[in-house]
């Protein structure tokens, strides 16, 4: 196998396809090589036509796809040496599980004995070699991922596309093959971009992540920056576990704001080097729904420096580790509390109950 | 809430009374009013058809009507020693090559209309209506038209030329239509990603378009052949000075009198079954081949 090198850049990248609105619209993004990366975003928001644009199947309309330190615009998918798994897979219906992998093989010419024995190693690789003979409509869904990607592997790509390659499966069958999917690219080593539309995937499995809306990237970065630290509203709310409310800049101390809303007054927030904001302005504040604490209205006020929102509990679910806690504290925007499983039962509310929600300064934070 | 419950409750206990019906032992009378509708459609269809095989395995007494006369396979050997029953065997030679002609032009153009079909282009609809206007075009008219045609530029009419050119105005229209809905379940990913795994065009054609199609190119295939085989309205005025073994069928009607018509029509039954029959295996044995065939993904 040629050494990696499936770094990829992407400048300025553009596709139109009528002329007038640009679906991908302006993407610059460094991916390393043997990342995992994955481009997450709602149905039309452009992140499968950025993966058919990095795998040739699709041309931009401007801007450039480095791969290697190569530009490899106008090549051939085998040229540039990526491989794509395509969304259901694609595999050809009327060859047998040996075939479809040694496909590649055979259009490049190599004999039967020669592509069989490439093509056995790597079914014992990713535990095919019983499903040899079966024909694609006699597998399972999982058994035909593994498939998918050991055809794209056998071409010893330095980068793997796959587009949405999880959604085929059902709910238990996805957790598994997620962990089958990190690690295929532990062991090839090699780069993959992988585009899905669902966060706890893209969480769960990313060095890094990119958030996209209408053609743009809203935020990238590893998954653990992404979740904790949404840079905007947008990103805050796709990628959920915050509760988001805005608010009225009222005093600028030398640690901390102090916020108002129509309903609310008296939210404290850390000051942060990277916001700018004086008296008056309009903020989108975000909490993370496991930093709040819940506390009965009776039990006094918290320490210094917390805020303390009153508020009604409009529904409680069970999640198992954690208990769900709804409440009307910002009146207009869902307010949402977890509470740890065990602490909740030492003390478990009802629905209609007024609790204090609170949370120290630092935990708030300001969304662009 | 009971009140909503035992309402809810009265639609659901009809519903049930109704989809237990048809498992009852008695079947209803409309089972059998429609079952007699069947039998009388099925006896009309192959009744007559089934009398003209069997009195064609009479005897050298045979007549044209019942009853039957002795049983011995003299009319078949009549039909192709005798002149004078017609040119029975130039004529079955003719429709074969003509059929066969038919069908490799309505396989390939099809193939390569459903391909280019997939995608718009200009005029892509006045194309398509072109097509289904040659289709509901009266055969007869079409045929004289085409002969006239031919007449008028002093071109010989002739079976593999003018009576092609009808034929091919039917077997066309129909034979694309087949493919559309061949194609229609068709996935363009896998074309794509055989072009991602480093085929060439032709490569992708070869080793995975056609492959998939196969099922549904047998099927335009079998159209081709079987409605050149038995046409008449077109091939009648476009032939030329030789006939197509339907027109040597009508002919003969004219002016034979015996039971080698009955022969030949037998003869002319058996060759159609046989194109269906290895086109339905053809499919059949594809569709063994890869499981449950190119519907599923």
């Amino acid at each position: 196998m040629r050494p990696g090198h499936g770094d990829i850049e992407l400048a300025g990248l553009c596709k139109s396809y009528d002329g007038i609105t640009n679906v991908v619209d302006g993407v610059n993004l460094k991916i390393p090589d043997r990342a995992y990366c994955c481009f997450l975003g709602p149905s039309g928001c452009g992140k499968t036509t950025i993966l058919r644009m990095i795998a040739g199947h699709e041309d931009p309309t401007a801007g450039e796809i480095v791969i290697g330190g190569e530009n490899v615009l106008g090549l051939a998918p085998v040229e540039r040496r990526t491989a794509m798994m395509f969304q259901s897979y694609a595999l050809f219906p009327h060859l047998t599980v040996r075939d479809n992998i040694a496909f590649a093989l055979r259009v490049r010419g190599q004999s039967r004995l020669e592509r069989y024995k490439a093509v056995d190693l790597m079914m014992e690789k990713v535990r095919l070699t019983e499903l040899a003979d079966r024909l694609p409509a006699n597998l399972s869904g999982g058994q035909q991922q593994r498939v998918a990607l050991a055809r794209a592997a056998i071409t010893e790509p330095r980068v793997l596309l796959l587009d949405e390659p999880l959604s085929a499966l059902d709910e238990q069958l996805r957790v598994q093959m997620r962990q089958e999917l990190r690690r295929m690219q532990r062991e090839l080593g090699i780069t993959f971009v992988h585009v899905t539309h669902t966060q706890l995937e893209a969480i769960a499995l990313a060095d890094i992540v990119v958030v996209m809306e209408k053609g743009k990237i809203k935020q990238s970065g590893p998954a653990r920056d992404v979740y904790a630290y949404p840079r905007d509203r947008y990103v805050a709310e796709f990628l959920g576990g915050q509760n988001i409310f805005s608010g009225k800049v009222e005093q600028v101390g030398s640690d901390h704001l102090v916020i108002s809303q129509p309903h609310r007054t008296g939210i404290h927030v850390g000051v942060q080097a990277d916001r700018r904001v004086g008296i008056g302005d309009r903020i989108d504040l975000a909490v993370r729904r496991d930093d709040i604490e819940l506390m009965r209205a009776t039990s006094g006020e918290p320490g210094g420096g917390a805020t303390a929102l009153p508020g009604r509990v409009l529904a409680i679910e069970y999640q198992g580790s954690f208990v769900k806690v709804m409440l009307d504290t910002i009146p207009d925007e869902e307010f949402i509390a977890y509470v740890p499983e065990r602490t909740f039962f030492q003390d478990p509310f009802n629905v209609g109950d007024v609790l204090l929600a609170t949370w120290s300064a630092g935990r708030a934070r300001i969304l662009a | 809430m009971t009140a909503v419950l035992e309402r809810l409750d009265v639609p659901m206990v009809k519903s049930r009374r109704h989809a237990a019906a048809p498992r009852s032992d008695r079947r209803p009378w409309t089972f059998y009013a429609l079952a007699a509708v069947f039998t009388l459609y099925v006896a009309a269809l192959y009744g007559p058809m089934i009398c003209i095989y069997i009195l064609s395995f009479q005897d050298v007494r045979g007549g044209l009507v019942f009853p039957m006369k002795g049983r011995s396979l003299h009319w078949f050997v009549d039909l192709f020693t005798q002149v004078r029953t017609g040119d029975v065997k130039g004529s079955f030679d003719r429709s074969i090559k003509l059929a066969v002609l038919v069908t490799v032009i309505t396989l390939v153009v099809s193939f390569l209309a459903g391909l280019a079909f997939r995608r718009r282009f200009i005029g892509d609809t006045f194309v398509f209506y072109l097509m289904i206007g040659s289709l509901v075009a009266p055969g007869l008219v079409l045929g004289i038209g085409i002969g006239l045609l031919f007449q008028w530029l002093g071109i010989n009419a002739s079976w593999y030329t003018s009576a092609l050119g009808a034929q091919l105005s039917w077997t066309l229209p129909f034979g694309v239509l087949v493919m559309f809905a061949v194609m229609s379940r068709f996935n363009s990913a896998w074309e794509e990603a055989a072009r991602d795994l480093g085929a060439s065009r032709w490569q992708t054609i070869g080793l995975v378009v056609i492959p998939i199609l196969a099922p549904g190119l047998v099927a335009v295939a079998l159209f081709g052949f079987t409605l050149s085989y038995d046409e008449f309205a077109r091939s009648l005025q476009t032939a030329g000075s030789l006939n197509t073994l339907p027109l040597e069928i009508w002919s003969m009607t004219l002016n034979v009198t015996s039971p080698s018509l009955y022969a030949l029509g037998t003869v002319t039954t058996i060759v159609s079954f046989i194109a269906i029959g290895v086109s339905i295996g053809a499919i059949v044995l594809i569709n063994r081949r890869r499981g449950t065939g190119p519907a599923s993904r």
